[in-house]
């Protein structure tokens, strides 16, 4: 008969570990979003000073992730701050996120004809207020589905932030298994519940970009 | 604050061995890239095909490579094929794993061209008298490579950066697996690091830019 060592003691184990993924992704998307919204609008509204910006995220989207944790993590330690490893991991993940999310804001401010821009502005609206009422609204649609690709992305590379001491969903199955010795069962339930997370986030997506879509 | 002498001197002597490394993660990447592409392939057409069970296997793996980590995905063919009886090495563990992924996210960037290369196109050939399979191969494929061009550069580049996931399953000839063996000699992690993370930079940057040069040449007309 098929016989387990996993109680249901790890199972409360892992959702805890899964928790502090979501936290991690939640933290990380939250300065990401914010970030990356301004520094994508200042890529798309003024691209030749904004330039030195442009080079410092490339470098972010260049270097392995894994990397920049060790690196924060020590540049961290020798300067003297005092955070915990889930901060350092918020900031690398939400430094990481911006990096990503400039590009997906300035390609949907770039998708806003500058034909529409000149009439708002022509029937009267200030800069800021054709930005807010009718570029962000129009570029907004354009960048979600791009948004929400982050946002999985980075619940997926959560996972590395093993690497600095957090015990997240990853490293809770990891240490289950050295306890209990059955990686495959451990694993594939990690699996199961990183897919079911994924799959959630991008039905409720889906939803919310179908909602969207129903005024255009 | 501030009592931390930095030691680059000393730091240097390892790049000799880094680069190296740098180059078993081009090779590594590159060779994911290329099995990748040819899975994807299939997989593309496996998830046009009528036939249930084909579609299945083609849906479910894009689907599984898509969401779960890729970290995980390595970790299922290092340690859940080893409880099997079958002990791969690590690096086999890492190539598989990021082939698997490669595959996943490349298939869905070939559905999405697949999409852009006009019906008509087939029937033309398929009207010419070419088999099915021909067609494929002389009329579809080549446009498709063509439009996914920039995309598979953009994979290439993933790929390489996620070659550096190995040294968590113990890889130890990778960039980042001679870098965290130096680490753990020296505990110079910062100036170890920054030289990985320049060497990195520099590789995405290369295949970047070949990428932009190929393009020049191949599509010119």
């Amino acid at each position: 008969m098929f016989s387990t060592g996993f109680s249901w003691n790890d199972l409360l184990f892992l959702l805890n570990g899964a928790w502090i993924t979501l936290q991690l992704t939640c933290w990380a998307i939250l300065l990401g979003t914010f970030a990356g919204l301004v520094f994508g609008l200042l890529r798309a509204l003024l691209p030749r000073a904004s330039l030195p910006l442009a080079w410092v995220l490339d470098v972010f989207r260049s270097v392995p992730l894994l990397i920049q944790f060790v690196l924060f993590n020590s540049l961290k330690s020798i300067v003297g701050l005092n955070i915990s490893a889930f901060s350092v991991g918020c900031i690398v993940l939400g430094v990481y996120a911006a990096a990503y999310f400039t590009e997906i804001v300035r390609g949907g401010v770039l998708s806003v004809p500058l034909t529409l821009r000149r009439a708002s502005r022509s029937l009267g609206l200030s800069f800021f207020q054709d930005l807010r009422w009718i570029v962000l609204p129009m570029a907004s649609r354009v960048a979600f589905p791009g948004w929400l690709n982050l946002v999985l992305g980075v619940m997926k590379d959560t996972a590395l932030v093993m690497w600095i001491g957090i015990v997240e969903l990853l490293r809770a199955s990891q240490t289950i298994v050295t306890r209990i010795q059955e990686p495959l069962l451990v694993l594939c339930i990690a699996g199961l519940i990183y897919y079911v997370m994924s799959l959630v986030v991008a039905r409720l997506g889906a939803r919310l970009e179908r909602r969207w879509q129903e005024n255009d | 604050m501030f009592d931390y002498t930095f030691q680059w001197r000393a730091t240097l002597r390892a790049l000799p061995d880094m680069l190296a490394g740098a180059w078993v993660t081009f090779e590594t990447a590159a060779l994911s890239m290329i099995f990748g592409v040819l899975i994807a392939l299939a997989l593309t057409v496996m998830r046009e095909t009528r036939h249930p069970l084909l579609r299945g296997i083609g849906n479910g793996w894009v689907s599984i490579a898509r969401n779960t980590p890729s970290l995980f995905q390595i970790y299922i063919l290092y340690f859940g094929l080893g409880s099997m009886g079958l002990h791969v090495s690590s690096w086999l563990a890492l190539l598989a794993g990021i082939t698997f992924n490669n595959a996943g996210y490349l298939a869905e960037n070939f559905r999405g061209g697949l999409k852009a290369v006009p019906g008509t196109q087939v029937r033309a050939a398929r009207s010419l008298g070419m088999s099915a399979f021909q067609a494929y191969r002389m009329i579809i494929v080549p446009q498709l490579l063509r439009i996914v061009f920039y995309p598979l550069s953009n994979q290439m580049v993933w790929a390489v950066l996620m070659t550096s996931l190995g040294v968590i399953v113990g890889l130890n000839n990778d960039l980042t697996g001679v870098t965290q063996d130096y680490n753990v000699k020296t505990f110079r992690t910062f100036e170890y690091f920054t030289i990985a993370a320049v060497l990195y930079y520099l590789i995405a940057k290369a295949i970047v830019a070949t990428a932009r040069l190929m393009a020049w040449r191949l599509f010119r007309y």
